[in-house]
């Protein structure tokens, strides 16, 4: 910066004695760029904002996907096979998949620990609530924690469902759009399924404008566009997840 | 006006508090909500018990010490401090809650008094620029554009009332520390210091037992400064990039 800060020799001699550092100024101890992110509030933000987007892009392609079961069994099962030699022979089989697995595992383990730790730390930090009670937020952001753990219980059960078979009436393995089906001629499978989207929808629409808030998206055009993004995405993403039940329930999915 | 008043009374910093119910007379509507809890005050002192103790100082809405809580909102149903609430806001006859603020890092020392320490602490962690004192400097010697001169006068105004922590569900000091970083670091002044600013407020800020930021917005909407939502984003970036780049320089 051109001359910001104007050297001693140009000091007025009254200010020239050395006064002691306080103690709180000076270097602070140096620590890497992950540690430094990791221990604090705003570092922590930004790993759940980064594995949420993560989530939010893999949740996308997957919903799209979804809708395969549309145009039935050859092309939903032909493409669930697909994806297990995708890559080939550069990867070997299924390395893909499990490479998009871990992926996965990773953001939503860094993503629950930060939500756990970050939340801990604000309930923490206003011991004592109001008398005088007043709802303050909309109903996305006031739901996101629970909200949260209702979607991590929703993917244990989804991966017992579709993707181990355990849970599922049919459970064969290979043949997804049957599993499907099965599953959703289900009452409990339907409600597990329909609320579990919802939390989604209400997830993402808080979640994607303020991952985009604690990356440090500024510019108000910008800002504007993403929440009306956010709210875009979310319904997209719930309606389209939700018409596979719907078409099973239906009968238009057979 | 005749109004009732619920006010939280805390003998100390370790007493249990409660809120008790007080009537005042003759309030007009005028007076300032302080002026208002000044006459209540005359009258506990007449009546020989102890006056309610609040924080207080400028009474024209510039030092931020007159912080409460009233009916649930930070300084009341309007957006102004405490001292420039006028009681034609409130209706004869209202009952109203007076509580302090509430937060994790601001203990309450008596009744609606709170120790806002916690945001010195985080001045003293790079709040300010180390420039030489003495004769001011010709004032053309560093040029500021407009707009980083109009940024930094925006955020400049916060007056440290505590309002955006009290609001917070989650006792976050976000909004302060980003009206502070964001004051001097869009300023050439500020430049020398821009990564240490950042990295120094904030570690102290997550010192000081304030929450994290779930951006509900709380803090914007009961500044009475008006400090928006966005510096909060504009401090993350500030720290993202700081945290992230090469020190050493
Ligand atoms: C489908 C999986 C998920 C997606 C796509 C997702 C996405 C996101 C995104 C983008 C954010 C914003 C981060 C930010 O504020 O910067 C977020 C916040 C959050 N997520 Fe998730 N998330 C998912 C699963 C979960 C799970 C399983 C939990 C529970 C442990 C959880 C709990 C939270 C919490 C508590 C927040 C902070 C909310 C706030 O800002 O108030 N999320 N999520
Ligand atoms: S940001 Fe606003 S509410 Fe918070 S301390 Fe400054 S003036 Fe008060
Ligand atoms: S007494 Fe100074 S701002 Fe209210």
């Amino acid at each position: 910066m051109p001359g910001t800060v104007p050297t001693f020799t140009t000091m007025a001699t009254a200010t020239r004695t050395p006064t002691p550092a306080p103690p709180d100024a000076g270097p602070r101890p140096r620590r890497g760029p992950l540690r430094t992110l990791w221990g604090s509030t705003i570092g922590k933000k930004a790993v759940m904002a980064v594995s949420g987007l993560i989530m939010l892009a893999y949740l996308l392609v997957h919903m799209f996907a979804n809708l395969k079961v549309f145009f039935g069994p050859e092309e939903m099962n032909g493409y669930a096979h697909w994806l297990r030699t995708l890559g080939e022979p550069l990867l070997r089989h299924e390395w893909f998949l499990w490479i998009a697995r871990f992926v996965l595992l990773a953001a939503v383990v860094l993503h629950g620990v930060s939500a756990y730790q970050l939340s801990r730390r604000d309930i923490a930090a206003r011991p004592v609530g109001y008398r005088h009670r007043r709802r303050g937020g909309s109903y996305a952001t006031r739901t996101m924690r629970w909200g949260g753990v209702i979607i991590a219980l929703f993917v244990v059960w989804h991966v017992l469902d579709l993707t181990t078979g355990t849970v599922n009436p049919r459970g064969q393995a290979g043949h997804p759009y049957e599993n499907i089906v099965a599953g959703f001629r289900t009452w409990y499978a339907n409600v597990i399924y329909i609320v579990a989207m919802l939390a989604v929808g209400l997830h993402i629409r808080h979640g994607f404008w303020s991952a985009a808030q604690t990356l440090g998206v500024t510019r108000p055009g910008a800002v504007r566009l993403l929440r009306g993004g956010a709210t875009a995405l979310a319904l997209v993403i719930t309606a389209g997840f939700l018409s596979v039940p719907l078409g099973v329930m239906t009968g238009v999915v057979d | 006006m005749n109004l009732t008043l619920r006010i939280w009374r805390q003998a100390d910093a370790s007493a249990d508090g409660e809120m008790r119910t007080y009537q005042v007379s003759g309030i007009s509507p005028d007076m300032s909500f302080l002026e208002m809890l000044d006459t209540l005050n005359e009258t506990l002192t007449e009546r020989g018990e102890e006056p309610v103790a609040f924080d207080h100082d400028c009474r024209e809405g510039i030092c931020g010490a007159c912080g409460m809580v009233i009916n649930g909102r930070a300084h009341g149903p309007e957006r102004t401090t405490t001292c420039q609430l006028h009681m034609r806001h409130f209706s004869d006859g209202d009952t109203i809650d007076v509580e302090p603020w509430r937060a994790a890092a601001f203990p309450v020392v008596r009744d609606l008094v709170v120790d806002r320490g916690a945001f010195d602490r985080v001045i003293g962690a790079g709040g300010y620029i180390t420039a030489p004192t003495g004769s001011a400097p010709e004032a053309h010697a560093t040029a500021v554009p407009k707009p980083a001169a109009d940024t930094a006068f925006s955020h400049a105004e916060c007056i440290g009332c505590g309002a955006c922590v009290a609001a917070c569900p989650n006792g976050s000091a976000m909004l302060f520390t980003s009206a502070k970083v964001n004051h001097l670091n869009v300023l050439p002044q500020g430049a020398p210091e821009r990564e240490s600013r950042v990295l120094g407020m904030v570690e102290q800020m997550d010192a000081e037992s304030f929450g994290g930021c779930t951006l509900t917005g709380e803090c914007a909407t009961a500044c009475p400064k008006g400090i928006p939502l966005s510096s909060i984003a504009a401090m993350n970036r500030e720290y993202l990039r700081a945290a992230t780049r090469k020190r050493g320089a």
